[in-house]
């Protein structure tokens, strides 16, 4: 059963209260300053945007096949099955593959740190994996941000849009975009206009990279046998040569392989080259 | 003497220039972190350290693997004596690739993570490993020209044993990373631009990898034959500039389908910076093609120098474009290197080429050519020092 948090922007009414628990919820500073920054980034990890006077909430959509967790070359980044995707700090050695990766921008890095590390939101996996709600859907007065069953949550969007049609965009954000992510928004314009990435491909993005890489072991071991072939072809070659008395040159070190001249089978044209420099 | 002494102080003088801005920048790094010393941000993560260190230095020294096959595999025994200089220019290319990663990587000591922390659907996993087992590839590959300068027989026999193994191992490994690097982007389609962005980017990074590691192989001895004032095997070079006219002709055939293909040719009618970077990419790649395809301009060493240095340029822009300039629109941003950032390159690039000639000059890399050089000695030496003469 995959938690997911349901962002209903008609209901937000820009207070920042989902700012502030999650400050909180991970140990950051939280004043004026850092809550009239609109932008998510390593000390801010949700953030309220105002859109004309309609607002929208950035975090990690810890989408359902996340792109960052299938870059990761360590697996710092793991998809967990109550739905958070979560990091390991421990592991990451800061190739920053997850941030050129997200098709949403979400995780940020630590630039100034000597030690740094990736940062984002995971959903308060901690607290969902205890049975409580996440910091900021605890902390909204309007239900703007609420958590709980992927499905439910989907079904209840679904409802509302049924229920005033005239009120809502008639789409929910994050049901298909990059296969499917925990966040999903409601809205009352288009999503491009709340500022959401609306290009994004529909299909899950780790689909994209693995179509190359599972054909690997097709490509090392047919390699091995062609190139191992071709070697024993042209040795052969080189054997018959060497049999029937092709003269060696003489001198070269035991590393240098293969010290037989020019074989029939390989191409003129260098001799043509040659031939034409006086 | 009088007009060659000046000039060597005058790139002497370039290259510590080089080395001290290259060290202030490393204490910035050091010391500031990457915030410190670069213009990359959470919606530009990887700058010129990522796009020119490592995919531009991977992919020039592909030359090491290209003759490998082509002398060893292929068996086409004539190539020999650009063999070595190919597989020293890859050895120390991968050595300098793994110098751009510590100081690009947030936690250089944690480099060694992906040999032990597997994440086999990461492409990065693959290229992190690949790198790993070719550099000790090249290292092996390398060793006989030690062994033989001291004059080791047992270990050259023993490492003349693995030889073919090795070889083979060495060439799928570059097939796999080379090709691996592009498509460590087929995960940003909707961020890369569409003129770069392709289904078939591993196939291109790994036919224009090919390319410019034959290209790499004209490009040095060129420079060697200057440097060390030996012949250059102009004949056997223009052979190969044969060799690369086909596989750039091939690539740009790909390269034309593709784009014919996912229809984005249209793109071409907007004027934007990516339409002519793109134009200058093509123009980089198209000239030398078209020119190789000439006697005359194989046949002159300054002309075929010419044309190895735009395959190089091309390869540079492409790689360039790939990872920095096309990513631009797509993630809403500028990014323009910090001074530290080129500082760090460009050392990088000069100490590249300084070990080359101290290792040249050392040990037996152009030992095979005095038995093959029929060039003309006499027009190379009337000409000037050239700038790799540095150190």
């Amino acid at each position: 059963m995959p938690r997911a948090i349901l962002y209903d922007s008609t209901l937000c009414i820009g207070c920042k209260a989902c700012e502030g628990a999650c400050a909180e919820r991970w140990g950051l500073p939280y004043d004026d300053k850092i809550a009239a920054e609109e932008r998510i980034s390593a000390h801010k990890l949700t953030a309220i945007e105002t859109h004309g006077d309609r607002f929208s909430r950035r975090l990690c959509m810890n989408c359902v096949q996340p792109a960052c967790a299938s870059v990761c070359p360590v697996g710092a980044l793991q998809k967990t099955t109550l739905g958070p995707v979560v990091y390991d700090a421990e592991k990451c050695m800061g190739c920053r593959y997850c941030m050129q990766a997200c098709p949403f921008q979400v995780p940020s890095y630590e630039w100034s740190s000597r030690l740094p590390r990736m940062r984002k939101c995971d959903m308060c996996y901690a607290r969902q994996s205890q049975g409580k709600l996440t910091a900021c859907a605890e902390a909204c007065p309007t239900g703007a941000t609420k958590n709980g069953d992927r499905d439910e949550l989907i079904a209840e969007a679904a409802r509302r849009i049924a229920q005033k049609p005239g009120q809502y965009y008639n789409r929910i954000y994050g049901l298909k975009e990059v296969g499917g992510t925990s966040v999903l928004y409601l809205s009352a314009v288009p999503f491009e206009q709340i500022g959401l990435r609306t290009h994004v491909p529909q299909e899950p993005l780790p689909e994209t990279t693995w179509r190359v890489l599972e054909l690997l072991p097709d490509v090392v071991s047919t390699g091995s046998v062609l190139l191992g072939g071709i070697w024993w072809i042209t040795n052969r070659r080189e054997e018959v040569a060497r049999q029937e008395g092709a003269p060696k040159h003489a001198g070269r070190p035991p590393g240098a392989s293969k010290n037989t001249p020019r074989l029939e089978g390989a191409p003129s044209q260098p001799a043509r080259e040659e031939g034409k420099h006086p | 003497m009088n007009l060659r002494l000046p000039k060597i102080t005058f790139w002497r003088a370039v290259f510590a220039a080089i080395l001290l801005s290259g060290l202030y920048a490393t204490y910035l790094r050091v010391f500031y972190g990457l915030g410190g010393s670069t213009n990359l941000s959470d919606r530009f993560p990887w700058g010129i350290w990522i796009a020119f260190d490592v995919m531009c230095g991977v992919g020039l020294a592909a030359g090491g693997f290209t003759l490998v096959a082509i002398v060893h595999i292929f068996a086409i025994e004539r190539y020999k004596p650009v063999l070595r200089p190919a597989i020293l220019t890859a050895f120390l290319g991968y050595l300098l690739v793994v110098v751009g990663l510590l100081y690009d990587l947030g936690r250089p000591d944690r480099l060694w993570h992906p040999l032990v922390m597997w994440n086999p659907h990461s492409v990065m996993f693959e290229v992190a490993w690949c790198v790993t087992l070719y550099t000790t590839v090249l290292f092996l590959e390398f060793l006989p020209v030690v062994f033989e300068k001291f004059g080791l027989h047992k270990p050259m026999e023993w490492i003349h044993r693995i030889s073919v193994p090795l070889m083979i191992l060495g060439v799928l490994l570059s097939t796999l990373h080379q090709s691996s690097l592009g498509s460590l982007f087929l995960i940003v389609p909707e961020k890369l631009y569409p003129l770069w962005y392709s289904p078939i980017l591993p196939l291109l990074f790994y036919v224009s990898a090919i390319a410019v590691g034959l290209a790499m192989t004209i490009f040095e001895s060129w420079h060697s034959s200057r440097a060390f004032g030996r012949a250059l095997e102009l004949p056997l070079l223009a052979s190969l500039a044969r060799v690369l006219a086909v596989v750039l002709s091939v690539y740009l055939w790909i390269r034309i389908l593709d784009l014919t293909h996912r229809q984005a040719w249209s793109l071409l009618l907007l004027n934007r910076s990516e339409t002519w970077l793109f134009a200058l990419e093509m123009a980089l790649t198209l000239v030398p093609t078209v020119l190789l395809y000439q006697a005359r301009v194989r046949m002159d060493p300054g002309k075929l120098y010419a044309c190895a240095v735009m395959v190089v340029f091309g390869f540079i822009a492409n790689r360039l474009n790939v990872g920095t300039t096309g990513l631009e629109a797509g993630s809403g941003t500028h990014y323009i290197p910090r001074w530290s950032e080129v500082a760090v390159t460009l050392s990088i690039v000069a100490s590249g080429f300084a070990i080359f000639r101290l290792i040249a000059g050392y040990f037996p890399i152009f030992e095979a050519h005095s038995a093959e050089g029929a060039a003309a000695p006499r027009e190379l030496e009337a000409k000037e020092e050239d700038p790799v003469s540095v150190g």
